[in-house]
């Protein structure tokens, strides 16, 4: 294993140095430092090119070029971006930090909603519910993310802060989506015409119930989730997580889901005293999570039986939930208070840059600015990769239902849940241990295109200007810490995979 | 005849029986073809691409076989007219004063370009360079593939440590860079006039090469890994007993075994070029004016959005059109290329099928009484 790893990781370095070799070959051809001086008409011309030439030693060979970057690379120095006089380092902080807050919640909501409707979608193989996930997903494939990203600033978002400031019910819209809710929920539940039927309509109809009271409750001047709310919620979580995961015939498992919920409803008050009082930040909140997710934990095993594990996962997914709700309706409550804000406009919905400048207040402000900022360029994002997601998890899932075991599981008469959630499932996640380590790395490596048309001052956008620029340092600072970390995925990828599935040879 | 009689041979027609029937005396060519002639989407995909092809080239003309649209040049300014509205009208059945195209059928932007040249100009453009970049992909990602894959050992070492280097970055930015050196190589070393010239008329064939050079690696990998397992079979053993060279081998035995992962992943390669293209062209790296590219102009157009929502429109319109279509024959292609696909009747003609040989049966046994 040692050996297998040294071997890996001598040839990853070997990699980024012929990397590092080609691409500054490429850039420093590629960029030309001097256009906006050829053009120029200044009288000094002449004098402003030469003194930009021994600037970058434009008139040594570009191997001396390399070797003064790779001198200093070496030595931890990244260089400077010569247009701005700025330092690469500083620049790289801001754009790693800005590129991950972006990318991670898409990814992961893409990664979430992908999975189950490529595993349901499986599930309804060749049926017509099926071919529509299959239709749309192609669609969305397909879609340029440019042209996407355009129409939701052009459009969306032009559209929704109208309706923000003015709300009334569009019938067309509304019938239409809770109709589409409707389809949906009936195809993916399936079973005979009459049932489809039934959970068609209770679908539509609550839907539209649910639009309908949002409109017209005025819930949109100020938006909460309140303790009823989460109570609600709560309950339906505790029940969906149960009965996906352990059945409802488990009581154990079924009442400390229950539990869960209802002590995270009984911490809803005393939350928002500490909220009030105490000065949140990110460390608290976290640390708020955890403490949520070990007591969920805590409750599940109390409950015990035979089978703790299964109590104990469904509390803590429960009480991440509570913990999350209780968050969102926390930043919720500050919409109003924002909304009438001087730097706000009553334009609540932005479109470009990833926070209001100059906007103050508090942390709940600062979270609710964040979100209504990433809001566009994260419904951007998830609409592509939802896509791939979808045609890959359904792949996985249908080739694993094909297999033997899944056959025998069947037939020693476990019932379908079983046989989907504890044999399926579990086998057809597995190929995504190769996958997610690689689309992280395009998180390091920024979305080029959301970023450059959102105004996100992330690493794509970086790239990006500093190729407009000539600025050869930022970009072989990019191409560097790109390379790298997506070298080490790469390898963390085969590494998961192998710890994974027996079945693969490491030392291969 | 018993009850049970008819039943049993209704259960030896199982999945398997109607399969082996179906396929009976077909080469594995014509299976291929069969399936794939069968599935909807791919037939679909394929009808939609060859119109729109049919559509911009018979418009806009081949080389210098002028087309049937009335203005050659997409980049020539005209008077405004409708506002620069589209000037195509609804047939009267569909509630319009009669189907006519007008002189701007797609409209004109602010300075008066006539949208519909340039929009199926554009179209020309991502064709042209998705087939150019989907050739060269695969002569450069066949090549490798099957060299690593054959001759093993220290070659396909090298060959594989050079597919890593170019998997590592993302497409778009080796991509950004290329296109960004075609467009400046000209001014920054000082060419000949014509040398820029020539780079300029001849961006989207040029940009095209480019991008195939680096979009080859997941070909070269899937062919070598086909090429490690057929090496191993018997006809290939058979063959070289036989006295056959390497080459002939390769080109003769190997490769036609491998043509099923080949074209699958060309057309999905060829999907990704449209829009990797449309994408570089939008960010000013790749296809630039005077020369038409969809991306280009949703980008010139984006701040006309309000004004002028047609001009992103159709182009918009037509990327998602060609590789939708590019992508559903790429799927039915995987599927006809697929041994383990099987084609499952619904349920409607499951139910149909029931009925029959019901009815089938009943008469049979009025018939025994």
């Amino acid at each position: 294993m040692i050996r297998f790893l040294a071997r890996r990781f001598a040839l990853a370095l070997g990699t980024l140095f012929v990397l590092s070799v080609v691409v500054h070959l490429m850039v420093d051809t590629a960029a030309d430092p001097l256009d906006d001086l050829r053009t120029s008409t200044a009288p000094n011309k002449e004098v402003l090119i030469a003194s930009r030439v021994a600037m970058l030693q434009l008139d040594a060979p570009w191997i001396t070029r390399y070797w003064n970057w790779l001198h200093s690379f070496i030595q931890g120095d990244f260089g400077i971006a010569w247009r701005s006089q700025q330092k690469v380092s500083d620049l790289m902080v801001g754009a790693v930090s800005t590129s991950v807050s972006l990318i991670l919640f898409a990814t992961l909501l893409a990664l979430l909603l992908g999975i189950t409707v490529g595993i349901v979608s499986a599930l309804r193989q060749y049926t017509t519910f099926d071919y529509s996930i299959t239709f749309v997903s192609f669609m969305l494939y397909s879609l340029p993310v440019f042209w996407v990203a355009v129409l939701l600033k052009q459009f969306l978002a032009i559209g929704l802060n109208d309706f923000l400031a003015d709300p009334g019910v569009n019938w067309l819209f509304v019938i239409a989506v809770a109709v589409v809710s409707g389809l949906f929920w009936a195809g993916a539940l399936g079973g005979r015409a009459r049932r489809k039927l039934v959970v068609f309509g209770t679908a539509a109809a609550v839907t539209l119930a649910t639009l309908l009271l949002i409109v017209w409750s005025g819930w949109l001047d100020s938006p909460q989730i309140g303790p009823l709310g989460l109570g609600v919620l709560g309950a339906g979580t505790a029940l969906a997580v149960t009965l996906a995961f352990a059945g409802l015939s488990n009581r154990r498992a079924l009442y400390s889901a229950l539990a869960t919920a209802a002590v995270g409803l009984a911490l809803y008050y005393p939350l928002m005293y500490l909220f009030y009082y105490y000065v949140v930040d990110w460390p608290l909140l976290f640390g708020l999570l955890a403490l949520a997710i070990a007591c969920g934990c805590g409750v599940g095993w109390l409950f015990g039986g035979t089978d703790r594990g299964v109590s104990m996962r469904g509390g803590a997914i429960v009480a991440a939930v509570m913990a999350a709700l209780t968050f969102v309706d926390r930043v919720m409550q500050v919409y109003p208070m924002y909304y009438r804000s001087n730097a706000i406009h009553g334009r609540p919905i932005a479109t470009i840059g990833a926070e209001t400048p100059n906007l103050g207040g508090d942390f709940w402000v600062q979270c609710l600015d964040r979100f209504t900022h990433i809001l566009l360029p994260t419904i951007a994002l998830v609409l592509i990769s939802f896509a791939s997601y979808t045609r890959y998890q359904r792949g996985a899932m249908l080739e694993v239902l094909s297999k033997d075991y899944i056959r025998t599981a069947r037939a020693k008469g476990l019932s379908e849940r079983v046989v989907i959630v504890r044999h399926a499932l579990r086998n057809a996640l597995m190929p995504l241990a190769a996958v997610i380590p690689v689309d992280l790395v395009a998180m390091i490596g920024g979305a080029v295109m959301t970023e450059t048309i959102f105004g996100w001052a992330g690493m794509g956008k970086l790239f990006i200007d500093s190729l407009r620029q000539s600025e050869v340092a930022p970009i072989m600072a990019y191409v560097m810490i790109t390379g790298a970390v997506a070298i080490i995925a790469n390898l963390a990828a085969d590494f998961f995979y192998a710890l994974l599935d027996p079945r693969i040879r490491v030392n291969a | 005849m018993s009850d049970m009689e008819s039943k049993d041979q209704l259960s030896t027609r199982g999945d398997n029986a109607i399969e082996i029937k179906e396929v009976e005396g077909l080469s594995q060519g014509q299976i291929v073809l069969r399936r794939f002639l069968r599935h909807k989407g791919a037939m679909g995909g394929l009808g939609v691409l060859a119109l729109i092809a049919l559509f911009a080239f018979s418009a806009m003309g081949i080389g210098p076989i002028p087309g049937w649209w009335q203005y050659h040049d997409p980049n020539r300014t005209h008077p405004m007219e409708n506002n620069g509205a589209p000037t195509v009208t609804l047939p009267e059945w569909l509630g319009g004063p009669g189907f006519s195209l007008g002189n701007h059928p797609f409209g004109q932007d602010n300075i008066g370009l006539d949208n519909f040249a340039q929009v199926m100009s554009g179209v020309k453009t991502s064709l042209l360079v998705m087939v150019i970049l989907g050739l060269t992909a695969l002569v450069v990602g066949v090549t490798i593939g099957s060299l690593a894959g054959y001759f093993r050992g220290r070659l396909d070492l090298w060959l594989m440590r050079l597919t890593d280097l170019f998997i590592v970055l993302p497409v778009i930015v080796v991509g950004a860079v290329l296109g960004r050196l075609l467009s400046i190589a000209g001014d920054k070393f000082g060419w000949p006039r014509e040398a820029t010239e020539f780079i300029w008329a001849n961006m989207p064939v040029l940009l095209a090469l480019a991008l195939g050079l680096i979009l080859w690696p997941t070909m070269a990998r899937l062919v070598r890994g086909e090429f490690l397992t057929l090496r191993e079979q018997e006809f290939v053993d058979s063959a070289r007993v036989s006295g056959a060279s390497n080459w002939r081998i390769i080109t003769k035995h190997i490769l036609p075994n491998a043509v099923g992962v080949v074209i699958v992943n060309v057309t999905l390669l060829m999907s990704q070029a449209v829009v990797l293209e449309t994408a570089l062209s939008f960010l000013g790296f790749g296809i630039s004016p005077p020369n038409v590219s969809l991306g280009n102009l949703i980008s010139v157009n984006q701040g006309a959005f309000a004004t002028r929502p047609w001009l992103f429109w159709w182009p918009g319109l037509f990327i998602i059109l060609i590789a939708l279509s590019v992508n559903f024959i790429g799927d039915g292609l995987r599927d006809a290329y697929d041994p383990r696909t099987k084609r499952i009747p619904s349920q409607r003609e499951l139910e149909k099928a029931t009925r029959r040989a019901a009815a089938k049966i009943a008469v049979s046994k009025e018939v025994e009484q």
